[in-house]
């Protein structure tokens, strides 16, 4: 593969982006891993018209969840698709959290980009589908009936007329002989009887009771590892700082202390169990090279940022008409600048994995969003072929585009393969926070011509910031690439690859370039300026920091131009009939205009993700202090799987995205990260949480996403109605007012 | 060594005085529903109750636990049945609140300490009772109507009846020996 290839074509999207075409499943194009051999799934005598479903001779419905759970409701969710088409009850279907597997590669097998559901909405339909066609044609052989007088029913094909049936398990064995129906007939939608219920989340009982095994929890609860031991790793202080030596004599008299050993990314201290680790770890002496970032700090970024936008020109992300003309001859124009600070994901469950290196093959238990691009780290680090390396992935403790990053994984394996014994190793929410790949920062000026009658003609929006695409491909296109490209070649591949790609990546642009409203000339440039922090995907990535930017300033123009931010929203909108239809059901719902008494509102409406959303905050500001006490969001995701877990997602994105806009950033200082804990790195509280209300917009367009494009909207949208209630603008997140 | 009760059970533990009571239960005792989010008594996902107030087990050393009575989210419950569960317990089912889950031992704790105590708690009672707990997947708004319910369910309201079937309700961890 030659990077020109992968050049103008890799964006997050493509990389996340099914190859499925409609109606006709899956096709698994580029297969990036170069998996050799695929893991059986289930066993003889099943039926398993695709990777997904295995029906067992012993009655069980048995779903290969590829998509991993990290409190999405996927678990809950894609099983309803298939049973749908069974006629059977999600909750009858046995969960099993799939391995790496070809295919359920589109190219790779990730979960992110709010794309689970929209990808397999299709395609596991069809599996249930092909596994109906097939039972129904072993049941009418052994009965000699037409196979149009039978039926699914509670997990059994019944015959119409003589009342005889049989379970799934009867007939598993003879349905798997029938030939897999290549498009079997769907469900009409008029039928449904699971979909678009809010059907419970099947992981309800367990996430109640402590039964839930997350990827720290891996070998307890009677899974013994045999002597699994537990690691802390002792990491830089600054990015890029080298390990120069240690000494470790006071910290293993500690008691239960195995041994004290140097990997790739520090000093791993290896104990019977988390305590004595981390209090041996206090006691090492490490020291480590300055590093490149040393003296860096957000302060510097943010002055080399304004720098860069002072004397350079970047891409042009968009350019439609003439913005600079249109400036030149408008009536007047307005500007502003807004600066977006780095955000750390802090997941409830700090980064955690379990390795074991044995018998030839390394055992890999860990919460992530990636699994094979952790078999191949993973591989890596164990120094075995790929196909040697068993990913099982566990629940996640939260992800939100952290876990899609492979680091913690390969780390693991090294201490465990270092070790010669299973290690489980567990980050402190210390090294959880300073070891990040961090939401990017950025600084943005925009720029808006009115007319002598107030009508906008012109928009520029030009930002600054790293390219997060840009910046990973270098590390962990190496490890993605198929086999047979030696190491090397890898490697400079990978950074070529990084550098025809940083001129290309979308994200730190989406949300901004498709800017949708109405108005002439158009002009929107991204710069590019990589201070070296590590970055990554932050749930809803570009949209979270461009949907506060873009909106915040679009209630300027608004504003400038002596109109209501809704009305001149709908009007300028006219061509968008999804954002005017969340519009006016958020506005009817919120009663726009007529707010609480000592309240004021703000709205914003924001496409991402297949989705488009609408939000209106009610505030108010007492003693200095944003207070956000209601939020109206109706959403348009095309066809709503499960109402209740979308409604969640809704709720969940909106306390996310209120503890970016209210709460929390992250600095860096001398080319570390400062905060370290929650008391420097709050999140928003139950004290501070408004009430939501979802509403919404129903289409008849197939789901689209959903774990994100709740997010960006609610920054702006309180902004906006602070500005309602103060007359301040506030342009720098987290808002804090004069 | 040092003695107490942990869910109902007398138990003798041989590990150093000032390990936090956090990693006494998961590493000592093996009981992995008591969660480890910062180790500061920050964010509340290792909450358990000592002799029924809720506290921060990262933060408390076993020491603290001699003679005590302990109940962690294993066993605060008697189940299996849902309607054997904890008030609080039952709530969250209802209500499904957890989306990752990764938190909600600790809520459920804290909950269920509040309506032992209060079982018609106000708003600001809840407040109180459950802002040292943090939920990054943002459930505040169900685990607030769940606190309602299960104060409700406590004061004799009917439960909604709930069923499940455990064999299928636990999505397995692969490659584990059993």
């Amino acid at each position: 593969m030659s990077t020109e290839q992968l050049g103008p074509a890799l964006t997050r999207r493509t990389l996340l982006k099914t190859s499925a075409v409609a109606g006709g499943g899956l096709i698994v194009g580029v297969n990036l891993t170069g998996c050799a051999s695929a893991p059986t799934l289930g066993a003889e005598g099943d039926l398993s018209p695709d990777a997904w479903l295995q029906i067992t001779p012993d009655d069980r419905v048995i779903f290969q969840l590829d998509k991993t759970e990290m409190g999405q409701g996927v678990i809950t969710s894609l099983p309803t698709l298939v049973g749908e088409e069974l006629n059977l009850d999600p909750a009858r279907i046995h969960v099993h959290l799939a391995p790496v597997h070809p295919r359920f590669q589109d190219p790779i097998q990730i979960t992110g980009g709010s794309t689970s559901i929209a990808n397999r909405y299709q395609p596991l339909r069809q599996t249930g589908a092909a596994a109906r066609d097939m039972l129904i044609g072993a049941a009418a052989e052994r009965w000699s009936v037409p196979a149009s007088d039978l039926e699914l029913e509670d997990g059994a094909v019944h015959h119409r007329g003589s009342g005889r049936s049989a379970r799934f398990g009867e007939l598993a064995e003879a349905a798997a002989r029938q030939s897999i129906p290549k498009n079997p007939t769907l469900k009409p939608a008029s039928e449904f009887r699971w979909i678009g219920q809010s059907v419970p989340r099947t992981d309800r009982v367990t996430k109640s009771t402590g039964q839930a095994a997350f990827g720290i929890d891996v070998g307890m609860n009677g899974q013994q590892l045999p002597n699994l031991a537990t690691a802390v790793v002792i990491r830089a202080p600054r990015f890029g700082a080298e390990l120069q030596g240690f000494d470790a004599q006071e910290a293993r008299k500690v008691p239960g202390v195995i041994d004290v050993i140097a990997v790739s990314s520090g000093v791993a201290v290896i104990a019977k169990g988390y305590w004595p680790a981390r209090q041996a770890a206090g006691k090492v002496d490490a020291r480590w090279s300055e590093g490149p970032l040393k003296g860096l700090d957000s302060a510097s970024i943010e002055a080399a940022q304004r720098r860069a936008l002072d004397e350079q020109k970047g891409r042009n992300a968009r350019n439609d008409g003439n913005f600079a003309r249109a400036a030149e001859q408008a009536h007047r124009v307005i500007d502003a600048e807004y600066v977006i600070p780095h955000l750390a994901h802090a997941t409830m469950e700090p980064m955690n994995c379990t390795a074991w290196l044995h018998d030839g093959i390394c055992d890999v238990w860990v919460p992530t969003q990636g699994p094979d691009i952790v078999q191949a780290v993973a591989a890596e680090a164990a120094k075995l072929p790929r196909n040697k390396v068993h990913v099982h992935s566990t629940l996640m403790g939260g992800g939100f585009g952290r876990r899609g990053i492979p680091d913690y994984a390969a780390e693991a394996v090294e201490v465990a393969r270092l070790a010669g014994r299973p290690v489980k190793v567990v980050w402190s929410r210390e090294d959880d926070m300073r070891h990040d790949f961090y939401r990017p920062a950025t600084c943005n000026r925009l720029r808006a011509a009115l007319d002598d009658n107030g009508t906008v003609t012109g928009w520029e929006h030009r930002l600054v910031g790293p390219s997060i695409i840009g910046t990973l491909v270098p590390d962990f296109l190496g490890a993605l690439m198929p086999t047979w490209v030696p190491g090397g070649v890898t490697n400079v591949l990978g950074r070529a690859g990084g550098a025809v790609i940083r001129g290309r990546d979308s994200s730190s642009t989406e949300g901004a370039a498709d800017l949708p409203y109405a108005i002439d000339h158009v002009r929107v440039e991204s710069i590019l300026h990589d201070p070296g922090v590590p970055i990554g995907f932050w749930r809803s990535v570009g949209h979270s920091q461009n949907a506060f930017v873009v909106e915040s300033f679009v209630d300027e123009v608004a504003h400038a131009a002596g109109a209501d931010p809704l009305a001149f929203r709908l009007e300028r909108l006219a061509g968008h009939p999804r954002h005017l239809a969340t519009l006016k059901l958020a506005a009817d719902k919120a009663n726009w205009g007529h707010p609480a008494e000592g309240r004021s509102q703000g709205v914003a409406v924001h496409e991402s993700f297949g989705s488009v959303v609408t939000e209106i905050a009610e505030v108010s500001v007492e003693n200095g202090r944003i207070r956000v006490h209601r939020v109206v969001c109706a959403i348009d995701c095309g066809l709503v799987i499960n109402p209740d877990i979308v409604r969640a997602q809704m709720e969940g994105s909106i306390v996310f995205g209120l503890t970016a806009a209210l709460k929390s950033k992250v600095t860096l200082k001398d080319g570390g990260i400062r905060q370290s804990n929650f008391h420097d790195y709050d999140l928003l509280r139950m004290d501070e949480t408004p009430v939501i209300d979802v509403y919404f917009v129903n289409q008849d367009a197939p789901p689209s996403g959903v774990g994100e494009p709740g997010l960006p909207p609610i920054a702006p949208a309180v902004a906006n109605a602070v500005f309602a209630a103060t007359g301040q603008r506030l342009r720098t997140m987290p808002l804090r007012l004069a | 060594m040092v003695e107490f009760e942990l869910n109902g059970v007398p138990r003798r533990v041989d590990m150093p005085a000032d390990t936090p009571l956090l990693w006494v239960i998961r590493d000592g005792l093996g009981l992995p529903g008591t969660k480890f989010g910062c180790g500061m008594g920050l964010c509340g996902a290792c909450t358990i109750h000592l002799d029924g107030q809720p506290i921060r087990s990262c933060a408390l050393p076993l020491s603290a636990a001699a003679g005590r009575r302990l109940t962690t989210i294993e066993g605060l419950g008697a189940g299996p049945a849902i309607s054997d569960l904890h008030p609080a317990q039952q709530a969250w089912i209802e209500g499904s609140v957890a989306q990752c889950g990764y938190c909600q031992s600790g809520q459920i704790m804290a909950a269920a300490a509040l309506i032992d105590a209060n079982d018609d708690p106000s708003d600001a009672d809840i407040d109180r009772a459950l802002s040292g707990n943090l939920c990054r997947c943002g459930t505040y708004p169900r685990i607030r109507a769940a606190v309602r319910r299960a104060a409700e369910l406590k004061r004799g309201g009917e439960a909604v009846v709930q069923s499940f079937d455990p064999s299928v309700a636990v999505a397995p961890v692969g490659g584990l020996p059993a």
